[in-house]
């Protein structure tokens, strides 16, 4: 589904990504794991358009999208949930979501839209009950399940999403976490990116471990999880006192 | 049958990009983790940066044998000591043992590995899988134990020796697989005809051998007097141990665990690659590997690699079976020699037995090899006459097979030494 191969991004003089490759298959969970700085951000950012590489290849279903603005990616099929979710806070839940809708739109699926709509109503059964509230009114974790669920108005074959638990109390990570597993047995493909490295890992099938923007380490998820270096980085855990 | 069909059958473009993805970051792994490589990366001026296809691997240096012996016992581990739950050496075929070590999740593709070749060589949790490997330091024995246990089979850790217990317990238990070095097969078997026991009273169906080089011929010997179905499997403890190739049942080549291992194969003298489908020294580099990594190993054996499908599915390509070991090959007379060529002749001889041993003196400036032949005893009760046509065959054979003449001196059955390991064939005066 998507191929990076080699890819280079700098801020100016600064380099931040080293060519980096990685892939996701169809219907595949992915996490990318790091601390802050890592190089995450920028990744999806690139992945998305909205950065030029300065070298290297992103493929996306066979087809090169290195230098396609970001529309075009996205009514490819690929979306993304930014960072800190950028729901737009004076419109009503609904109209965020049929916002997301635009390419669908476009594409001429005005009928999948409302189908789409009821699905997703389905899935964040809160967002049914705010409908007509106005974004900015809702609870952080509200606002995340609403910015997952407008991009999946796009109809994405892959949706991206940049550290959705951030800044959210245990209880709703729990449930977004709920959220991306489920749309993994849907038989969707999620490319996640985030430093709650546990909970990711746990949902997802692969994983990359992203250190000073190079890959360190790939593998199943749960060998991840098992690596000790991995766990005293990323997981918080004190392998060593476990030992003593 | 497949133990991981997503992997085995994987597509050839999606398995180089998965290549390209480990090696990336392996190759990041050992430049910030071990000073070995970092040292060697930096005397060339390389950086993990710097790579941008599998192609440029080339541009690295060799990691050789000695290597590992200037950094014994743990200098090339990637890993601290604490995160390694489990240490192997080498045979020491070659001189002193190298270490190398194992995390968690190396110990886990490691069984998924030898589940793979076990998979393809036809066992299944049906099996009863008797392990006559010597349980050690080896890598042989807990590679295969480990595997066979990931299949779901029974195991017998039956370990080398005791053949005459060996067989009794292949009885007993109705062992249904035998795991061991192909030579120690063959000291089984024919202990088993020496007791009088017939191979229909047993449950054997599958052989799996490895660890050495051998023939053809011996396969078909082996499958004969056992009456199995006999399959080769590779590996090296410097790389993982088995599990490294395996043949399928189309007995036709070993499948690479390509996923795992990138393979180059080389002119051992120009350390070019050679072209494609040609013999030369194989050369390794681990793509997950988490304590011990390797990076272009020269494994100083000798194969070439396949590139035709096979007709059992698997993507992975093939080597054919490791035709010697550079370690192993002779010089006589400046003609390259590999004992198993001999055994291959004298395989197809009647009236010899399969055991054999070189001796290489140095007479003057010539080479002089001499080749120990156990004859069967009934030739030893007939005439001269038969005893000294059957040593001018085997000369005959030997000098067509080989391009040299050789002396050749028959033997009585069983003087020759036996082995329950790794077969030692050769006796080279010449170093002495
Ligand atoms: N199926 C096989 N066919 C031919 N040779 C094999 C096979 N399997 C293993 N070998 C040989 O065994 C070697 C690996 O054995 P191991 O790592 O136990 O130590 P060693 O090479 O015998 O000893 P040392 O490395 O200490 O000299 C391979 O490099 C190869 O030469
Ligand atoms: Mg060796
Ligand atoms: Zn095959």
């Amino acid at each position: 589904m998507l191929k990076v191969r080699n890819l280079d991004v700098a801020y100016g003089s600064l380099s931040v990504l080293h060519h980096l490759s990685l892939h996701v298959k169809q219907g595949e969970i992915v996490t990318i794991i790091g601390a802050n700085g890592a190089g995450k951000t920028t990744l999806l950012r690139t992945i998305t358009g909205l950065l030029r590489p300065r070298s290297g290849s992103i493929r996306f279903r066979e087809e090169e999208i290195g230098s396609l603005p970001t529309e075009n990616i996205v009514s490819r099929g690929c979306s993304l949930v930014p960072e800190g979710r950028q729901v737009f806070a004076a419109m009503p839940v609904r109209e965020n979501l049929l916002l997301g809708a635009y390419v669908q739109f476009k594409r001429g699926r005005r009928e999948e839209v409302h189908r789409d709509l009821e699905r997703i109503y389905g899935l964040f059964p809160v967002l049914k009950q705010r409908e007509h509230q106005l974004a900015g009114t809702l609870s952080g974790g509200e606002q995340q399940m609403l910015a997952i669920g407008r991009a999946l108005m796009a109809g994405p074959s892959l949706i991206m999403l940049d550290e959705p638990s951030m800044g959210l109390a245990p209880l709703i990570v729990k449930d977004i976490f709920a959220i991306v597993r489920q749309l993994g047995k849907e038989g969707g493909t999620v490319l996640l990116v985030e430093q709650n490295a546990r909970s990711a890992l746990r949902i997802a099938d692969r994983g990359y471990v992203l250190e000073n923007g190079r890959i360190v380490l790939e593998g199943a998820a749960e060998n991840l999880l098992a690596n000790r270096e991995i766990q005293r980085a990323y997981l918080g855990k004190d392998v060593d006192a476990e030992n003593k | 049958m497949y133990w991981q069909p997503d992997e085995e059958r994987m597509d050839r473009k999606d398995l180089e990009q998965l290549q390209l993805e480990r090696l990336e970051s392996t190759l990041n792994r050992v430049y910030l983790n071990v000073p070995f490589y970092r040292k060697k990366f930096d005397a060339i001026g390389f950086n993990p940066d710097d790579l941008r296809s599998l192609d440029d691997l080339r541009k690295l240096p060799f990691t050789v044998k000695d290597d590992l012996r200037a950094n014994y016992p743990y200098g090339l581990f990637a890993v601290p000591l604490r995160e390694v739950v489990r240490v192997h050496a080498s045979s020491g075929t070659t001189g002193m043992s190298t270490v190398v070590g194992y995390t968690k999740n190396d110990i886990k593709t490691w069984s998924d590995l030898v589940a793979r070749i076990l998979t393809a060589a036809g066992v299944t949790a049906d099996d009863v899988i008797q392990i006559s490997f010597n349980y050690g330091l080896f890598t042989g024995a807990f590679g295969l134990h480990y595997g066979a246990e990931r299949v779901g089979a029974s195991v017998i850790p039956m370990s080398a020796g005791n053949t005459k217990r060996q067989i009794k317990i292949m009885q007993d238990f109705k062992t249904t697989a035998l795991v061991g070095t192909p030579s120690y097969a063959m000291l089984i078997a024919d202990t088993m005809m020496e007791m009088g026991i017939n191979r229909n009273s047993l449950s054997l169906k599958w052989g799996l051998f490895g660890a050495e080089p051998w023939s053809d011929a011996m396969r078909k010997e082996l499958q004969e007097k056992l009456k199995i179905t006999a399959t080769d499997n590779y590996g090296l403890s410097e790389i993982m141990g088995p599990g490294v190739a395996g043949e399928c049942l189309a007995r036709n080549g070993l499948h690479i665990a390509e996923d795992h291992f990138l393979v180059e194969v080389v002119d051992p003298r120009t350390l070019q690659p050679v072209a494609p489908g040609e013999v030369g020294e194989l050369v390794i580099t681990t793509l997950t590997k988490e304590a011990f990594p390797m990076i272009r190993y020269r494994t100083r054996d000798l194969t070439r690699i396949i590139e035709e499908p096979c007709s059992c599915g698997r993507t992975m390509r093939r080597m054919v079976r490791v035709m010697g070991r550079t370690d192993d090959m002779l010089i006589i007379r400046g003609v390259n020699v590999f004992p198993q060529q001999i055994e291959s002749v004298l395989f197809e001889i009647e009236g010899t037995e399969p055991h054999y041993q070189i001796v290489i003196d140095r007479k003057g400036a010539l080479d002089d090899a001499l080749v120990l032949v156990e004859a069967s005893e009934k030739i030893f009760f007939d005439e001269m006459k038969k005893q000294t046509e059957l040593i001018e065959t085997i000369k005959k054979r030997m000098a067509s097979e080989l391009g040299i003449s050789v002396e050749v001196k028959l033997v009585e059955k069983k003087s020759l030494e036996r082995f329950e390991g790794k077969a030692k064939r050769v006796i080279d005066n010449r170093k002495l």
